[in-house]
């Protein structure tokens, strides 16, 4: 059995028939896993028990005419940030080497409920900072596509194990663009959904005005049935939505001729002439199928990295503080008193990037400093989210690149921060949005290296972006 | 020069952040860089405008509130699985009272 490149709808059809069992599906998957894993480095961790047990439930219902689920014996991986019971969970970070968490994140529990097989966990950068995975405790991940370049972060692991085919799909994580500009790097469709539609309760937190759970997948269909399932109200998460789910995968089927598509013209500044070239012949193909293309101005972009690393820092300042060596697993074994106790483990602990963050986060937030840079970003926001209303009054759906470059060399920015936040340029507005987006592959680079092309819709609006990004797909988009 | 080492040392004691001596001078340097880069900010006038603090969450006001009954908690035992150290049910530190 080929688990590599199976689909969710395969795998439905294939158990269904009896083709094979989901125990027989589990085993293969994670024996291919097994081999497969030294070339890339995604996977932390191989959870056989627990997925052979999840595998035997599906079987059991199927022979008992039971309903198993839509992501019934679906081998999934999950990023290292998102809790899982009993599974050690890193955040790619010493500080949580030997972390095993006492729950299940919900939408961890959600996938096992609707069937599906937690196969393992997936590297990442620390505490999900990071814009290749060079920032991970565990080693960096190499790009499928090209061993010696970045698979982009921080979820870098599950875009990764997507695309070589250990995993068929895989949640991620996105503050910034940790989502959609690894799937971009490495050729996978990766969905950021609205802030609030996926349940953040047991994703451990790094920027909480900003954390979104997605998923990540190798087609347009698997990444709607994964959404469906993982997206909805939880009472753990005040801030998840109450907005009923929608039916993503029959908002693929809706005919996309007359969708007014905006193209931002700061989005097309600055960026490689292979990205541009491969957007270009993405953007024709959706004026092929009937779309009408649109010129719009998004006039705050180029203030969108500086606001972002203002408030995510910010933020995640607070959220680390919890680290001090009292609750999770390491301690300094230096410290004699309190507070040598927080400093130590800290510093012992934590990578450089998170140093970097957490200086930057309690710098901006210290007394004299708060008005001029953490209200300042604040009122930027909001100046950023009025540029996408706005846009929005006139078109249903934006069209960007993912990233100016296509992936880099493992090392190429690792010792320049603010070269690395600049690749995040084109992902990091929608985040501060709150708006769904999505990165969906779009061809490679003259080097072979795969592009991912943007689409952004309005809050709420996942079936929009489905609907164009199924047809972009049917439409040959993925390759051209 | 927005930073030196000095506020780099301030900086690391509020955020309770061990930092050696390379790593300060790095520090510096580094932040240095980045908050020059955040002034691009200040071309902006953002007078009148509210801070957006939060995405838009369309539902009333008290719709995340429950009623205050008892649920399932964790037990003390898996609260405190991972602690470097615990005992008789507690967190265990180091001592902060001097006698």
């Amino acid at each position: 059995m080929e688990t590599g490149k199976l689909t969710i709808a395969q795998i439905q059809a294939g158990l269904r028939s009896k083709q094979f069992s989901a125990v027989e599906l589990a085993e293969s998957a994670l024996a291919f896993a097994e081999a497969e894993n030294p070339k890339t480095n995604a996977y932390l961790l191989l959870a056989a028990d627990r997925a052979l047990a999840s595998a035997r439930r599906v079987d059991a219902k199927l022979s008992a005419g039971e309903d198993p689920g839509p992501l019934a014996g679906v081998p999934t991986g999950i990023k290292d940030v998102i809790v899982t019971k009993g599974l050690r969970t890193t955040c790619g970070s010493k500080l949580l080497e030997k972390f095993v968490p006492p729950y299940d994140a919900t939408a961890v529990a959600r996938i096992e409920n609707a069937g599906g097989v937690l196969l393992g966990k997936l590297n990442c950068d620390e505490f999900a900072m990071g814009s290749s995975n060079e920032n991970s405790a565990f080693g960096p991940v190499r790009n499928p596509a090209a061993p010696d370049r970045v698979p982009g972060g921080s979820s870098g692991g599950s875009a990764a194990a997507v695309a070589q085919g250990t995993a068929v799909v895989a949640l991620g994580s996105d503050t910034g663009g940790s989502i959609r500009q690894p799937a971009s790097f490495c050729g996978v469709v990766g969905v950021t959904p609205t802030y609030g539609r996926v349940s953040r309760y047991g994703l451990v937190a790094f920027a909480s005005s900003l954390d979104h759970i997605g998923p990540l997948a190798r087609n347009v269909d698997d990444a709607a049935t994964l959404l469906g399932v993982i997206a909805g109200r939880d009472p753990m998460d005040s801030t998840s939505a109450f907005a009923p789910v929608q039916d993503y995968r029959a908002a693929m089927h809706l005919p996309v001729r007359g969708m007014k598509i905006g193209l931002p013209k700061e989005y097309f500044e600055g960026l490689t002439s292979d990205t541009r070239l491969q957007i270009e012949k993405g953007v024709r193909l959706l004026r092929q199928e009937g779309c009408e293309v649109l010129e719009v101005s998004l006039p705050h972009t180029p203030y969108a990295i500086a606001c972002y690393y203002i408030i995510c820092t910010a933020e995640a300042s607070s959220n680390l503080a919890r680290y001090d060596g009292v609750k999770y697993t390491i301690r300094s074994s230096r410290a004699q008193t309190l507070q040598d106790m927080y400093r130590m483990t800290r510093g012992e602990g934590f990578g450089a990037e998170c140093k970097r963050r957490i200086m930057l986060g309690t710098y901006v937030l210290s007394a004299g400093y708060y008005d001029a840079y953490y209200l300042k970003a604040q009122k930027v926001r909001a100046l950023i989210a009025r540029d996408f209303e706005r846009a929005f009054e006139t078109v249903d759906a934006l069209v960007t690149p993912v990233s100016p470059f296509p992936a880099f060399k493992l090392g190429e920015k690792l010792d320049d921060p603010i070269q690395m936040y600049l690749s995040d340029i084109y992902t990091i507005t929608g985040s501060l949005a709150g708006i769904p987006c999505m990165s969906v592959p779009c061809g490679a680079t003259s080097e072979g290296l795969p592009v991912g092309m943007q689409i952004l819709t309005r809050h709420f609006d996942e079936p929009g972006m489905f609907r164009l990004a199924a047809h972009f797909e049917r439409a040959g988009g993925f390759t051209l | 020069m927005k930073i030196t080492e000095q506020e780099v040392r301030y900086v690391a004691a509020l955020a309770n952040l061990e930092l050696s001596e390379p790593e300060t001078a790095r520090m510096a340097h580094e932040l240095d860089e980045i908050l020059t880069y955040m002034d691009k900010l200040n071309e902006l006038d953002t007078g009148g405008v509210e801070p957006m603090a939060q995405v838009l969450f369309p539902a009333g006001e008290t719709a995340t509130l429950r009623e205050d009954e008892p649920g399932a908690t964790l037990s003390n035992q898996a609260a405190l699985a991972n602690a470097p150290l615990s005992g008789a049910g507690q967190f265990k530190v180091p001592k902060i009272i001097e006698r």
